[in-house]
Parts: C-alpha cells; structure tokens; sequence
C-alpha cells in the first residue's frame, strides 16, 4: 500500500510488543565504533569519564545571528546578492574623487535598502531568540545525588542526568525511558511537534529498568549508555545499555525525544541521552532547500544583462572622455584654458589620457548604476510577503471542517504558482479524503453492504459507447442499489458507512455461516494495532490508529458488536454480545505476536489465544492472502475473487480477511524459532523474521473481504476540470490497485469517456512464469523488453489516432515504472507519456513519484507541482518545483516538507487559477517596470554626459538622484505588485485559459521584457531631447533669464517623474484608492520634495536650493514641457497596447471585458452555464457590441 | 495498566490534540474585510476603442491649440543674433587669433552694426552666447567653494578650488575655483543713432543667489593675480553679491552652448533702426574653437525665441490625431479577428500540448 513505508517506521516505534525492528538492529554491531560512540553515564554526570566526553550542555540556540555576530553576518547575507556587491563597492568608491555625486546620497538609499532587508532578518531572529530563551528556561527535575529530585532549567541539564517528567511536560533533551508511573514502563507520547501527527505513541522502557521508580531505588542506579552519535533519524537509535554487568540492547521504542509531550501518564523517569543540539529534533531542524522561482532566475539574467550594458556605455563614455581629454592638448596648448589641464589631477590629464579615461570608467560605473535597480530585491521580498498575507487570508481557501486556511510557507514561489505545466498529485488523501468509510464486505462468499459508492455513481454517469476499450469494466450493477444511497439510515457514524439488515443490529446469526460471521469481525477488532481511547464520562471509545484504514476496521466491528475496548501489553479486550444470554460480555485475547505489516510482506498478522484455542488472525492484500489458503480454506475463493474485482472496480480498497487455527505443538515449534530470528543480530535479521513468519501464515482459511472506501474530496472532479481546460496537466501517482486507480480516475474526470487507455504493466503469463522460476535476470530483461514493447505500441497508437484528435490516457503501473524510468526507456516513455491527456502511475513508491518528478521536471524543463498529503509524498514535494502539501489527517510531514499547504485539493484551483495568475503577472509586470523606470531615468544620465564631453558631471542634483529609486518610484511598484489584478478572481476562475498567460509565459517573456527595456529607451531618449531642445539657450521665463544647469535637471528631472508614474498608471489595470494614492503622492512628494529641500539654507540645498520656486514654477515653459514630455513618452506604449488588444488581444484583454457580468454572477451564485458556452457568449458579445 | 484516566481532550490544553473542537474556540477563518480579500472597489480601465479614441483625440485637440499659441508666441519674440569672434579680429591678425587675444596690448574694441528687424518693445534681453564651452565638464562644476562666497568668515575655504585656490603666498583667492577664475569679460556698448543706449545690468542675477549665495560682506580679494590670467578681474571694493556678472556666470550652463544675460535695454526699438556696439572682444574661445554671439531678444509669455515646443506640441497632436484615425479604421476594416487560434483551443484539446 502507499503508505507502507510509514506504516513500516511508525509500527515499529508504536508497540512495545513489536517483533520486527527496525533496520539498524544489525547496527548494533558497530556499538563503539564510529558513528555510534556516544557513551552515557546514566546517573553520574560527574564521571571523570563522562567530563572528559564534554558533551554540550543542553542549552539551545537556533537563531540565525548573535548578538556579536548579527551586523556582520547579516550584512554579508545581504552583499552576496550581485547587485548589492556592486552596490556596497560602488558605496565605498564614491568617498574617493572619482565619485561623480556626494558620497552620502550614495550611501544613504543603500543603507535604507539594506536596512529594511537586515531590520526583517532582526525581527525574525528576535522571534527565534524568545522562543529559546522560553525552552532554555523551562523547568525540569533532576535527581541530585543526595536522592531528592530538584527543579532546575532545562539548559542546566547534562548528558547523564535523571530527570523526572510529569504529565503534559515536553521532554527536555532526548531520553531513554527508564521507568513510568505505569508499573509496565510505558508511557504515551505526543509527537506533535516532531512529526504533525496527533495520534499518541506508546514508549517502552526496558523490564530492567521499569522497576526504577522512586528516589530510593535510583540512589543506586547507575548504568552506561552506548549509543550512536547524534543524527537527525527520528524513526531509528542504536543503543546498548550496560546494567548490572548485562548489556540491554535498546531501540527507538526507549527514546523520548526532546520536543514530544508527556501524555496521559503521570510522570516518567529518563536519562539524558542527547542535550542540546545534539538532540534528535535539533538535528532535524536544517533550512530547507530554498526554490527559486524560473522569474526570479530569468530576473538575474537581466541583472547581468544591465550590467554588461552599464559596463557597456561606461566604456563608450570613458572612450569618448579620453579622446575628449587627449585632444584638449594641441601642440602642447591646453585647448579648453578655462579647465586649467595644465594644473590638474591624474583624472583629467590630457598627457595620460588614457589613464584618466580609466579612471573616469569608475566614476561612470557609479553614474550610471542607476541602471541597476538598487531596491528592486527589497521591493520584491516586500511585495511577495504581502502576497503571502494574501494567499493565507483567502477565504476561499479556508476549510471549515479542519479550521485550516491556506498557508504559504515559502514566499518565493508565489509567482511560480502561475506558471505551473504539470501537477503531479497523489491520491489517497489527496484527491480522497483519507477518511475511510467500512461500506462493503464479502463473507463467506456473501456480500454485504448495500451503499453505493461516489465512484459508482460517475462509473454509472459514464456513458459507454462503441469506443474500445483496453480493459473491459463492466458496469457494476448498481441501480438496484442506488435507493439507499445517500440516506442516512439511522446515526452516522465517522467511518463507518455501512447498511445491510442482514447482519446488522445482530441479525448476523439468522445468516448461512454465522460463525465465519464472527470470526470475520473478530479479525477486524483483534488484528490491528489500534489504541482504544476512552472517555470516562461518557464512555465513548476513541480509537487511535495508525492507519484510518485500520480505524475503520475497528469501528465496524463495534457497530457490528464486537467492541474492542481494552488493550494492554498482553491482551485484547473486546465486548461481545452473546446472543445465546443476549447480554454483553467481554472477552480476552491473550496476544502472543504481532506480526506487522510492511510494504513487502503486504499482510498483518496477530497470534492470539482466546479461551483454549490458539488462532492466528491475518488481514491482508488479496495478492499476498490468496496464495497462502489452504486447500479447505478455498471453499469462498471465486465468489470472495468476484466480489473483489466489482469493489476495486468501484474504487474500494481491499483487504483480505483469513484465519487459521495452529495446533501447540506447532506454535511452540514455530515460536521457538520466531524468538531466535527476534534474538539475532546478524544483519539477516529481518529476512529470518520474514522467513519464520511466512511459515506460520500458511494454511489460512479464507473468511471474506472488506472493502473500504477512500471518499473523493468535495469539488474535486470540478477541479480537475478546470485545471484541465487551463492546460494543466495532472499526473496521479497513486500506491493503489490498478483497478482503483483508474475508476478513481473516471470518478474525478481524470480519464474522460472517449479516452483511449494505453495500459503499460507486467502483469503477463510470460513474465509471471519468469518470476516464478525466480531468475532475477531472465525477468529483468523480459520485462524490459515487454515494456519497451509498449511504449512503442503506445506511441504508434498514439500517432496513429492522431488525425481524430483522440485522446489517450495512460496507465503504469509501478513494477513497470521501474522499468520505463531506466535510462534507456525514460524519454521514450516521457515521449508517450506527454502526449497522453492524463497519466496514472499506480503501485509507485514514494521514490518512484520522486523520480517522475525529476524526470518531467528536468526532461521538460517545465514547470512542476507536486501535490500530497502523506510522508510517502515529501520526497516528490521537495523534488517538484512547488510542493503543494495537503494538510489533511495524515500528520504534517508532508506540510512541513511543503511550500504551500491546503486544506483540500480542489483550492488548487484558486491557488493557481487566480493566486498564481495574479502573483505570476505582478510580479512580471512589476520586475519588466522596474527595468523600465532605471533605464529611462539611468539613461538620461547618459545622453546628458554625450552634451558634457563625458567628464561625468550628473545631470541632476545628487539627493534629487539618489531618492529616485527610494521615495520617487518605489511605492506604486509596490502596490502593482501586491494588488494589480487584470481580472477578477471569479472571472480567473471561469476563464482558465487565462493561465496560459503564465503558462507560456507571455508576460516575461524576452520579448515583452526587452520591448520594457526599449520603452524605457525611448523614454530616456524622448525626456531628455525634448527638455534640451526646449531649453537651450533662449530664456524659459517672461523675465528672459535663461535656464542653467540646474533648471535643466530639474525639468528633465520632473519629467523623469512624472513620465514613470504615469507610465505605471496606464499599466495597471486595477485601480483602488491605494495605487492612486501611491501613485499620484509619489509624483506630489517629488514637488513637496523640491519645495522643501529648495527651502533649506543653501549649505544644504547647495544647487537645489530655490531652484523650484524661484526659478521653474513661474515659468510655464517648464509646465508645458512637462506635459509635452509626459504625453510623448506614453504614447508609444498607449498606441502599442491599443492596437494590440485590438489586433491580438491576450487572453485577459478578452476577459477584462466580462467585469461587470461576473461581479452579476458572482452574487448570484455560481452560474450554470457551462465554461464554453461563455466563452462563446463573450465572443458573440464582443462580435455585436463592436459591428 | 493502561487504562487511561484522563483523554487527551481533558488532559491536554492545547488544541491540535482535542477531537471535539469546542464552539468558543476561535477559528482560524481569516475575517473578511474587502483588503484582505482582494475585493476593494476600483476603477478598472480597459483599453476599448472608445476610450482609445477619445483619449487620442482629446490629446490632439488640446496639444494643436498648445502647440499653435507656442509657435505664435516664439514668432513673435524679435531677436537679433550676432556672432562676432571672428569678424572681431582685425584682418593682420586672422591666422593668429589666440595671439591677438592674449596680447594686452592689442586693442580689443571692435564697432558692430545690428539692424532692428521689427519693433523691439522694452525689456530688451541682452545676452552673450557662447558655444563649445563646457561650462558642465565636472571638474569645472566643482571648481568652486560656496562656502567662501558666501560668508566672510569662510574665506579660506577653498576645497575644491585647485588650481585656482590659492595665490602665490598661500593666500585664498576669493572668488576661487575656475569657474570664477574664468569669468567672461567680453564689454558691450550700445549706441542708436550716436545715441547711447543704456544697458541696466542690475537685476540680472537670481535673487536667491545675491541674497543667500553670495555674501554682502565678501569682497574679491587676490582675483586674477596669479600667473594665468583666466577672465574678467573684478573690482575688490564691490561686495560678491553685488557683481552680478559674475553671479550670473557662476549659474554654469547645463549645455555646452548657453546664453547669459548680460543687461537689459529698457527702450523700444523701433523697426529698421541700427544699433551700433562697441564690443571690447576680450574672451578668449579661440582656443578651443568656440563661437561667440551676442543676442537681443525680447520674450513673450513663453520666454525667448524657440519654436521647437510648439513643434513638438504640433507633432505630438498631429500624431495622436492621425493615431485616431488609422484606430477607426482599423476598427472599422478590420473587426476582431474571428477564430483566433488560441481562442478555443483548450477545448478542442483539453489537454493542450506542453508548449
């Protein structure tokens, strides 16, 4: 099954009466070797021994920076980014002359970048310091020599100590159990914080030490721990513990972990183990991996381009300014006397021309920095927090029944999510609730159960026509049954959707074969490793189980009446109705093994003993159950066999219920050679185990099947849908049955009636003979070959039906994955497989969902999603380059190791269709603007030093300059990026071919980033020609005073201004009062910005001072070449997106149209009529309204 | 025993662990206010060919009346442009100009005869022009101290100033720096018909500048002593700002072709009337190959004479107007495209093709 892995991890730690351990346990070989040296001296932390150990207090600190550390390692955090390196060097060379503007308005915007950046990390890092200041301040008792327990801080704590935890305490460091206020040493342990899961696990302390239960008895304990060192293995420890001259081996059943709370247990008593950071969970907290978004590393390029362009017309300025200075000595006579050349620095000297024209390519590399936008990276780390807000405050996205809202855990992907190829998503849990509901079950031969499935129903929808298909599914005859679907028949009960008055309510015993009636329920109460719950008040039991699956087993049984209530180390308690008395009675199970269950063996065992008879109960996958009948036990197979084809046909899961009775001279024979597989330390250890259980589940008796169904979640089927007509692909990679996998397909329109079904799996005689024969090569290359063979007839189908648009879906299963992913095969299976409308890899492992990851993401080089729930998806969630994790009951491991986390699948569509298009096009937009702004401002520097024969004099006054890029032109970008949408989120979701946008990625396109660039260009070119030509030498006022230097710049300057903002005001197409208040106050700051610095004395102001209202706000000239510039620098784009929308319209320009009607539609409901027919609607709408 | 007293829903506090979500506890559901939810009302343009055009139209009618009230305005600024460097040196001296001008001994006066063109209504600007003077070049622009323009106190602040800073003996130049150092020192005498006519050369500076730039107390002091002599001398018992050439020189020019204002006639001049200059050539821009001019001009409300704003206004109006028009033609010959290819595609091909 999928989560077999986990099941295999988890199982192991739950249950003290665990047989098969973990790998690791051949590792206790390596005890004292290295890796695995960490000695403990329980008890004595004083120990000369243990003092020359010097293990590390249990004082933890995980912030990022200290307090000596923090400005220096911030800032280095900040200067590895490329532009800032340029930017700090550009910071320190401008103190020497070769700085074209003060060195202060060079330093001062960098400093305020910088300092936002650093003041975020501080506020981070303060956050984190609190939370350790909290943990290292807890309070633990610790037994002090003199046989009291004292309290103390947790990070006074050392390796070796005994403390003593009481309930619903956290675990200060790593443990191991010693004792519990259970006389048995177990205690339960909520590992919430470690892994999300809320189910409480069950600690084991060893027999030796259980007994070590007051102060008295630990005056005299000593011990010596020898264990591994520390690792970051939650599921695993390797230990020995040497007491009384024995030597105990330990596991991770021992080991409280630092993080993880005491429950339902007075207090228990442990030794320190792994303090500090050494601890297991400290271990464990690494940075993720962080993902890059394909924007931000298309952005770097343009970074580099800018800056081979800064370098570029650096080197034309220092070109020109050295054959300007070179020729300023003619025949040893200063040309240009009024420069005094003949007096001067090594900057202008005309006999090293070439040298000084060196030194004026630095100065030019700062003047024209401005190319480079210093606060684009801020600008975008504010704007993606700030969509972050919004993506968790959605209420769209916000789930009721779990209180859970959307949640993204890494801001840099924002932008990402618009532009999204290929979602690959699990199944169980993902497109299915992971809630399991017992619906059906085959006795004897008999099914039972009468509800009908949500499969069932879209099975029953599907309309099949003559089309061929592959593999036959017949119609399940579900009419006769659809009455009683979806009527409540009396309580509900979670889990448990089960009706047939034939067994229910104990009519059970009037059946043919009430015995294997009972049996069967036992089996499902007894065999599992559930742990019962009860509440005192009222009674009501609560079953903590592993596996929902399991749950649901349990909770059939008790509607069915046999309770299961108890459980202890050695015995099953269940109440049972006894229908002969027809009072309730409770019986014991004396539980002899477990036989666990792992992804390889695919069936769980228990050997019990119920009054004389030794029973061996098993629960399992028909593969693994069927072969292990014996001859009398086959009595139900075919009927049982049918039953399970029709409920994986209907999408049920399946388990094979069976039983033997063992004789005790055959247990005792059996057990004698279980223990010694248990006891042996050779590192066959698991395959003896495996071997000596496999000789006990033999001979079984074949009682029936259950089938339990795996819910789809709400919407689903309309998600995919959507995400289909936006042309997102959806692979499902399921640890499913075949048959499941694909009815669960057609149940959420994954595979769509008239798909053709391309079927790739090994299930033939030929290769079932190789396996059997056991030759590990022959079957290699057969099933190779057969696999190969096809794909090649896939694809020829495929090409084949090409002319009629047929479309095909393609089914593997995950032995023949193994294959398909082999080098040789993998672009031709990638070949078929992205032809294919839909893709279902069934039976894949958690590593097999992380190759095909890989392999559409690196093969395609497109954009991946990954989408799970379960641990068995976190290795897929971290290789795709978005991990969306469903947080749902399977635990958080797949949302700690997630991205963005949602609370069901079918918000995938908005967090797509609307978020990620919203977010894909600000961002685009607002990194394409940001260019736009810094060349036209950048490049007027330039043009004007073509006037100033290069010496590198800036145009403009040097705060006016160094505030462009701070106060100017920052905020309005910021509000494009955080709130411009193109179209509503209701119009984003009806339209989904908007996300092609994203998709193709249209709007970041070279193209449409190098026409910004152009714009800008142009711009630059029209701002600074059109002030020169209408200012040059005449006068600019009535007065007849003619414009100097700084009237130029500062025309030229409000030009810049307001040209830019207004260029941002036509681009956006979203105007709430907060983009026109940014907007248009940016543009008024500029003036309140003149008035005030004109105003300053003069010592300050220098050449600013009075500059605005002396000389330009009289003057009109000044205001009407503002307008002028204004109007010619938006022309260009205004005409290109006129006619472009006009011409060739993008997909929002057609949908920016519908506004109103979805603002209609939207208070009415959810419309009705189909996305086509929209869609056709516009288009006739837009035909009309325009002939 | 493992009989459980206490659950987990009574036991523990916190309320991951509880199965009964109580009703008093607060829900994470994000509260909903328009901000949060994206909602808030706002204007959505949207480029439809209505709006195009009105928008390119309305551009054009206000910019062609703009443009049209600029060009008039520029026409009828009289301006009269002389360029006499070179007519200003005399015919023995035409290969050595730059001797000429370097010689203190030549004389320097030179008669010019400008003829009035139209009506000339008072105030008459009076301005120099030079070209291929690059009063913008950085290390000019900075050769200046404003500190010790400004204040007495400050006098020996001369950063910047190099090589112009100091005299000989360590004593500061005030005015420092070679943009004082290189003052104009051009003179122009006006005279119509024999008469002379006045040229007011008070009030040409900005106000902020003799107020607050240049000191009251400031007076040149060691100006034009040193080995070089760069332009103008100026008179040490007239306080800087008082000297209103050099203030007005000290406003450097932003390109390297510039007029300063010299003066003002406060006549008319009426059309046809010769106005005769005694200009004594003194600058030197033989050097480096730059034109001298000297210019009369009257303003109108736009300033001097330049019919490049009313062009462009033109233009630009002109632009969006003949925009308009091939939009409605567009608009009428051809209607929106039908069957555009990535119309409908998702339908016919749900699953589209990875592109």
């Amino acid at each position: 099954m999928t989560r077999g892995q986990r099941r295999k991890l988890r199982l192991s730690k739950l249950y003290s009466f665990s047989c098969i351990r973990l790998h690791g346990e051949e590792r206790h070989a390596q005890i004292g070797q290295r890796g695995y040296s960490r000695i403990v001296y329980c008890n004595d932390p004083d120990n000369p021994a243990a003092a020359r150990l010097n293990y590390k207090g249990n004082h933890v600190s995980t912030t990022k920076y200290t307090v000596a550390n923090f400005v220096p390692k911030s800032l280095f955090e900040q200067f590895r980014r490329v532009a800032n390196i340029y930017f700090l060097i550009v910071a320190c060379v401008s103190f020497s002359p070769l700085a074209p503007f003060t060195a202060l308005s060079f330093v001062v915007p960098l400093v305020l970048v910088i300092g936002v950046t650093i003041a975020k990390e501080a506020v981070e890092d303060c956050q984190r310091r609190e939370q350790d200041i909290e943990a290292n301040n807890r309070k633990v008792e610790v037994y002090s020599g003199n046989g009291t327990f004292h309290r103390t801080r947790w990070k006074n704590l050392r390796v070796g100590n005994v403390v003593k935890v009481y309930k619903d305490e956290y675990f200060p460091a790593d443990l191991l159990l010693l004792s519990s206020s259970y006389e048995d040493g177990i205690c339960y342990v909520d590992t919430m914080n470690l892994d999300g899961e809320t189910n409480l696990k069950l600690r084991q302390s060893l027999d030796v030490t259980s007994s070590l239960r007051n102060e008295r008895c630990l005056q005299v304990f000593t011990a010596v721990i020898k264990c591994e060192d520390p690792n970051d293995n939650l599921y695993s420890f390797v230990g020995n513990l040497h007491y009384n001259g024995k030597e105990y081996p330990l596991s991770p059943q021992q080991i409280l972990l630092r993080d993880s709370k005491l429950k339902n247990t007075d207090y228990i008593y442990g030794v320190v183990i792994f303090t500090g950071h050494d601890a297991k969970v400290m271990q464990n907290a690494t940075h993720p991996r962080s993902k890059r978004s394909k924007i931000e590393k298309r952005m770097d390029k343009i970074i580099y381009i800018l800056f081979s362009s800064l370098i570029f017309i650096s080197f034309v300025g220092s070109f020109f300014f050295g054959i300007e200075t070179r020729r300023d000595l003619v025949d040893k006579k200063y040309r240009r006397w009024y420069l005094r050349l003949d007096d001067t620095t090594v900057f202008y000297d005309p006999t090293r021309a070439s040298l000084s024209a060196f030194f004026h390519f630095l100065t030019a590399l700062m003047l024209y920095g401005y190319l480079i936008p210093i606060s684009l990276y801020v600008s975008i780390e504010i704007v993606k927090v700030l969509q972050s807000v919004f993506i968790n405050q959605d209420r769209h996205m916000y789930y009721e029944a779990t209180d859970k809202t959307a949640r993204a855990r890494t801001s840099n992907l924002n932008e990402e999510l618009g532009q999204v190829h290929m979602i690959l998503s699990d199944k169980t849990g993902t497109l299915t609730c992971n809630s399991m509901e017992f619906v059906k079950c085959s006795i004897a031969g008999i099914a039972y159960g009468q509800g009908e499935t949500e499969v069932e129903r879209a099975l029953a929808r599907k309309d099949w026509s003559s089309e061929a298909n592959e593999i036959s599914i017949e119609r399940i005859d579900s009419h006769g049954n659809a009455v009683h679907s979806g009527k409540p028949i009396g309580h509900s009960v979670k889990g448990f959707n089960f009706r047939d008055e034939r067994i229910m309510n104990g009519t059970w015993v009037n059946e043919s074969y009430p015995d294997l009636i009972r049996k069967f329920f036992e089996v499902l109460a007894i065999c599992h490793t559930v742990i019962p719950d009860v509440i005192r008040e009222t009674g009501d039991i609560y079953y903590e189980a592993e596996s929902q699956d399991e749950a649901a087993f349990v909770i059939a049984a008790r509607e069915l009446g046999f309770e299961f209530f108890k459980r202890v180390q050695t015995s099953i308690s269940l109440r049972e109705l006894d229908y002969e008395r027809g009072e309730k009675i409770e019986r014991n199970y004396e539980l002899l093994h477990v036989l666990e269950f792992s992804s390889s063996r695919k069936r769980m065992s228990v050997i019990v003993r119920s009054k004389a008879d030794l029973l061996l109960l098993c629960k399992g996958a028909d593969s693994a159950m069927f072969e292990r009948l014996s001859k009398d036990g086959r009595l139900f197979e075919h009927a049982t066999r049918d039953h399970i084809t029709k409920y994986s046909q209907a999408g049920l899961r399946i388990m094979v219920i069976a039983y033997r009775k063992i004789e005790e001279e055959e247990y005792e024979l059996w057990e004698d050679e279980f223990l010694k597989a248990k006891a042996s330390l050779s590192a066959d250890r698991d395959a003896l185990l495996d071997t000596a259980a496999d000789k006990i589940e033999r001979e079984l008796i074949l009682l029936g099947a259950t089938a339990v169904e795996d819910k789809l979640q709400e919407g689903v089927p309309k998600c995919i849908e959507k995400l289909a007509q936006a042309q997102i692909r959806l692979w499902v990679l399921t640890g499913d049955k075949l048959e499941t996998a694909v009815n669960i397909g057609y149940a959420c329109r994954l595979l769509r009636q008239g798909m053709r079904e391309i079927v790739i799996t090994l299930d033939s005689p030929d290769i079932e003979v190789l396996e059997k024969q056991g030759d590990k090569e022959a079957l290699a290359k057969a099933s190779l070959e057969s696999i190969s063979k096809q794909i090649r007839r896939g694809k020829s189908q495929l090409t084949s039906a090409k002319e009629n648009a047929m479309e095909f879906g393609l089914i593997i299963d995950g032995k023949s994955l193994n294959f398909a992913l082999t080098k040789n095969l993998e672009d031709m299976f990638l070949d078929l497989a992205i032809n294919c409308a839909s893709v279902i890899c069934c039976r894949s492992s958690p590593k097999q969902k992380a190759l095909v990851t890989r392999l559409v993401k690196l093969k395609l080089g497109k954009t991946t999603l990954s989408v799970g729930d379960g641990a068995n998806d976190v290795s897929m969630l971290q290789e795709a380059d978005i991990g969306v994790g469903i947080s749902g009951v399977e635990g958080m491991q797949a949302v700690m190791a997630s991205d963005f986390a949602i609370a069901q699948f079918r918000f995938l569509e908005r967090l797509l269709l609307v978020h990620g298009h919203w977010c894909y096009r600000r961002i685009a937009m607002m990194i394409c603007y940001f260019f736009y702004k810094n060349i036209a401002f950048g490049l007027t520097l330039f043009w004007f030093e073509a006037y100033a024969s290069f010496s590198g004099q800036p145009a403009y006054n040097d705060w006016d300059m160094s505030f462009y890029n701070v106060f100017f032109t920052s905020l309005p970008v910021i509000a494009l990026g955080v709130f411009d949408q193109d179209v509503s989120a209701c119009l984003c979701l009806e339209y989904p071919l908007l996300y092609q946008e994203g998709k193709q990625n249209i709007l970041f396109s070279w193209s449409r980033i190098l026409g910004w660039m152009a714009n800008g260009v142009g711009s630059s070119i029209i701002i600074f020609f059109c002030t020169t030509n209408v200012m040059v030498e005449q006068a600019f006022r009535r007065d007849g005073r003619v414009a100097d230097f700084q009237v130029l710049g500062v025309t030229m300057y409000t030009c810049v201004v307001w040209a830019v903002n207004c260029q941002m005001a036509l681009s956006i197409n979203y105007f709430t009062w907060i983009q026109h208040f940014f907007i248009w106050s940016s543009v008024a700051f500029w003036y309140i910005f003149l008035l005030i610095y004109g105003y300053i004395s003069p010592t300050i102001s220098t050449t600013a001072y009075m500059v605005f209202l002396e000389a330009t706000s009289p003057s009109l000239l000044y205001w009407l070449s503002t307008l002028l510039v204004v109007v010619s620098t938006l022309l260009p784009y205004f005409s290109y997106r006129a006619f472009q929308t006009r011409l060739q319209p993008m997909p929002h320009d057609l949908i920016q149209r519908k506004q109103r009607e979805c603002a209609e539609t939207k208070t009415s409901g959810e419309s009705s009529i189909g996305t086509k027919d929209k869609l056709k609607h516009l288009k006739e709408d837009t035909e009309h309204s325009e002939s | 025993m493992v009989e459980r007293g206490e659950t987990s829903s009574t036991g523990g506090s916190d309320g991951t662990q509880d199965p009964f979500p109580s009703a008093k506890k607060i829900t994470k559901r994000p509260k909903y206010s328009r901000f949060t939810q994206q909602e808030l009302p706002a204007c959505k343009p949207i480029l439809t060919p209505g709006w195009v055009i009105t928008a390119l139209i309305l551009v054009g009618v206000i910019f062609i009346p703009i443009g049209l009230a600029s060009l008039f305005a520029s026409q009828r600024v009289v301006e009269i442009v002389d360029r006499y460097d070179e007519d200003c040196i005399p015919p023995s001296f035409k290969d050595r100009a730059l001797g000429f001008i370097q010689d203190d001994n030549t004389d320097k006066t030179c008669i010019r005869k400008l003829t009035v063109p139209k009506l000339m209504k008072s105030p008459i600007y009076v301005y120099y022009q030079l070209s291929n003077f690059y009063q913008n070049h950085r290390r000019y622009v900075k050769s200046r101290s404003d500190k010790q323009l400004r204040s007495r106190k400050d006098e020996s602040k001369t950063t910047n100033c190099e090589p112009e800073a100091f005299a000989g003996d360590k004593q500061p130049i005030v005015p420092c720096g070679l943009i004082a150092w290189s003052l104009f020192n051009d003179t122009y005498k006006f005279s119509v018909t024999n008469q002379p006519l006045a040229v007011n050369k008070r009030n040409i500076a900005w106000d902020s500048d003799r107020e607050h730039k240049f000191g009251s107390d400031v007076y040149p002091k060691n100006f034009q002593n040193g080995r070089l002599i760069g332009g103008a001398k100026l008179n040490s018992s007239i306080p800087l700002n008082e000297q209103e050439d050099l203030i007005v020189w000290m406003r450097t020019a932003a390109l390297p072709t510039f007029r300063k204002l010299y003066g003002r006639i406060e006549v008319d001049l009426e059309a046809g009337k010769e106005i005769t200059v005694m200009i004594q050539n003194n600058y030197n821009t033989y050097d480096f190959g730059g034109k001298k001019h000297l210019v009369l001009s009257t303003t109108s409300w736009l300033g001097g004479k330049n019919d490049f704003l009313g062009a462009a206004y033109l233009a630009v109006g002109g632009i969006c107007l003949f925009l308009a028009v091939a939009f409605i033609l567009v608009y009428v010959l051809k209607p929106r495209p039908l069957g555009d290819p990535s119309y409908l595609s998702w339908n016919r091909n749900p699953a589209g093709h990875l592109n």
